[in-house]
């Protein structure tokens, strides 16, 4: 039980930069997950909080002790790997066994937290398996459950579903949640799955070019984007983004007038795909693909030369080559820095 | 090109006569100098000088008796032994650490150091004989076990460190990690998850050196005079000694690596990068 600590940490390698300064706080028993694409960071700052990279400047604090002079055995964290990292000559018992005869801890001591670390996993059955005689499925049951009986104060995870099929992947997530708000542990978990982040996490953590970007709810990174980037980013499909005009007595967009926005400079009009609907006053766009989605309709416009999709009802029959008018929902309108990508509130 | 001659099946079945008469040329190569080897060596001496030969050879222990009573022979193959297994401690103690470093560290200069380590096998050994007796002498290590196999592990080195460094890369690096994380220090995680894992490997490794040694006849014969191992001592005697002397003694020395090489030859192969799933 812990709290984590980022202080200015940045990290580079040669003369790439892979993290610029970052500041993050994590609160005691959170779930934050950091989440970028490749080349974002995520990593190097997990493997940062973990020791098994060194910071070139800046703290890392666990618990209010400073940690980035210590070894990772000293850190009291336990990692999760995305390639699992089960050893394989040992059993799955040995494995999760691990951490405590390292810890020298008593035989029957360890036999017990191997026992409820292997049942709170479901790996009970294969106690006395080899790494090569399991699933990668089993396999990640059997790192997790080795992470979590040494009962660290903060738990790492390194896109630990990565390297599972789709299917697993979605029943291991559930479990996966399930098992860590059980355990209350402060955990760190890495990946580039949005959706993943999504329904994990308590807070988001968005990292682009080696800098976080937003550290907030799911919704609130949904909802709010703190940049444009971020709206970009997260969600399937992304935000619409399209050019705005300072006038006097508002905002012009695609000869849309709305109302004035604070701030100077070039904006940006954002909106989510879901939050348009169709009306008879709105953006004028002329439809170029359909895609009937089940529920709804994934429809793709030409709105004044720029790309725009909307999500629709699907009680209409959309044709490709119509004319469609769709009204933004006032409240979810949102506005960037055309310059810097910032949200404008 | 290539698809089409594959999909071409009078060339394959041409190519695959190739590829047959090539396999069967290199086996025959090996084995009838090893098979001629082994009847003259478990043929009474009579056998192996009378003509013309038995269809079916005779199996007989009196050539190999005659070569294990020779007097001369029990020492040297003695010494044999001893340099051979302080070559193989000698290059895997100091090839196995330089192994892990390839493997495991980045430093300044990795892979010009790669490349020096094959370079101490461009000199020829002939060249290096008459400077490396005088030190020898001066130094007083001349005729010793371990003045040879000193020699002997220079030879052996190049090999045993790479062996070794693709041996360790082979182990995922993730693996080490973890155990760090787990509460091991740098150490301890080598010692409790790598070794067992290279153990195999390694003994793979040692086993080449010892074999390299063991075969080893220009710097044996240079540098020992009293305490010649077998392959210089059969050398010294090669003119002198009747015909299944001499059989017997290369029986003596192909053995031992026969089996050695017979008994590792699945991590030898993928230490080769052959693969044999």
């Amino acid at each position: 039980m812990a709290d984590i600590d980022i202080i200015g940490v940045a990290k580079t390698f040669g003369s790439y930069q892979a993290l610029k300064t970052v500041d993050m706080h994590i609160a005691d028993q959170e779930f934050m997950v950091l989440l970028g694409a490749s080349g974002s960071g995520k990593t190097t700052l997990l493997r940062i909080i973990a020791g098994l990279e060194y910071a070139n400047a800046g703290e890392v604090r666990i618990g209010g002790h400073r940690v980035d002079h210590l070894p990772p055995r000293s850190r009291g964290i336990a990692m999760v790997f995305q390639n699992y990292a089960v050893f394989p000559h040992m059993t799955v018992f040995e494995n999760i066994a691990f951490g405590l005869r390292m810890q020298k801890i008593l035989n029957t001591e360890v036999e017990r937290r191997v026992k409820r670390a292997a049942g709170l996993l479901r790996i009970d059955q294969l106690l006395s398996r080899y790494s090569n005689q399991i699933s990668g499925g089993q396999r990640q049951r059997v790192a997790v459950a080795r992470a979590l009986a040494v009962e660290p104060a903060v738990l790492l995870m390194d896109e630990p579903l990565s390297n599972l099929d789709a299917l697993l992947r979605l029943e291991m997530r559930a479990e996966l949640k399930g098992v860590l708000q059980e355990s209350r542990t402060t955990t760190v978990y890495v990946t580039h799955d949005q959706v993943e982040a999504m329904s994990l996490a308590d807070r988001i953590a968005v990292m682009h070019e080696g800098g976080i970007v937003q550290a907030a709810s799911a919704t609130e990174v949904y909802r709010d984007p703190a940049t444009r980037f971020v709206g970009s980013f997260i969600g399937s499909p992304p935000m619409n983004f399209l050019p705005a005009e300072r006038q006097a007595g508002g905002v012009a967009v695609v000869g849309r007038t709305f109302p004035a926005v604070a701030g100077q400079g070039a904006l940006e009009f954002g909106i989510r795909p879901e939050d348009v609907v169709r009306a008879a006053e709105g953006l004028r766009g002329k439809v170029r693909v359909v895609e009937p989605l089940g529920p709804h309709q994934l429809v793709t416009l030409d709105i004044d030369g720029h790309l725009f999709r909307a999500v629709i009802e699907n009680d209409h029959k959309i044709a490709p080559g119509e004319t469609l008018v769709l009204a933004p929902r006032a409240d979810r309108i949102r506005w960037f820095d055309r310059a810097s990508g910032a949200a404008i509130h | 090109m290539k698809a089409m001659s594959l999909r071409n099946p009078v060339i394959r079945r041409n190519g695959n006569f190739l590829i047959g008469t090539a396999v069967v040329t290199a086996c025959l190569w090996v084995l009838v100098p090893l098979y001629f080897l082994a009847v003259n060596a478990l043929s009474s001496p009579k056998a192996v000088i009378g003509f013309p030969k038995p269809a079916v050879p005779q199996f007989n222990l009196e050539s190999v008796h005659f070569f294990a009573t020779y007097e001369g022979v029990a020492t040297a193959l003695l010494n044999s032994v001893l340099v051979a297994g302080l070559t193989m401690v000698l290059a895997i103690g100091l090839g196995a650490p330089a192994g892990y470093a390839l493997a495991r560290f980045d430093f300044p200069g990795k892979s010009a150091f790669r490349l020096v380590v094959l370079m101490t096998r461009a000199f020829p050994l002939p060249l290096l004989a008459l400077p490396l007796t005088v030190l020898y002498i001066r130094t007083g290590l001349d005729d010793t076990a371990l003045g040879l196999a000193f020699v002997h592990t220079t030879l052996a080195l190049p090999f045993s460190i790479l062996i070794t460094a693709s041996l360790f890369l082979s182990i995922p690096v993730e693996l080490e990690e973890a155990a760090w994380t787990l509460g091991c220090t740098r150490i301890g995680a080598f010692r409790h998850i790598v070794l067992p894992l290279a153990v195999p490997g390694i003994a793979a490794s040692a086993v080449f050196a010892f074999v390299t040694s063991w075969n080893e006849v220009f710097a044996a014969a240079v540098l020992t005079v009293q305490h010649r191992t077998l392959t210089a001592f059969l050398l010294q005697s090669l003119d002198v000694s009747p015909l299944p002397l001499k059989f017997a003694g290369a029986a003596a020395l192909v053995l031992p690596t026969l089996i050695f090489l017979f008994a590792v030859r699945k991590y030898l192969f993928s230490l080769w990068g052959i693969a044999n799933r």
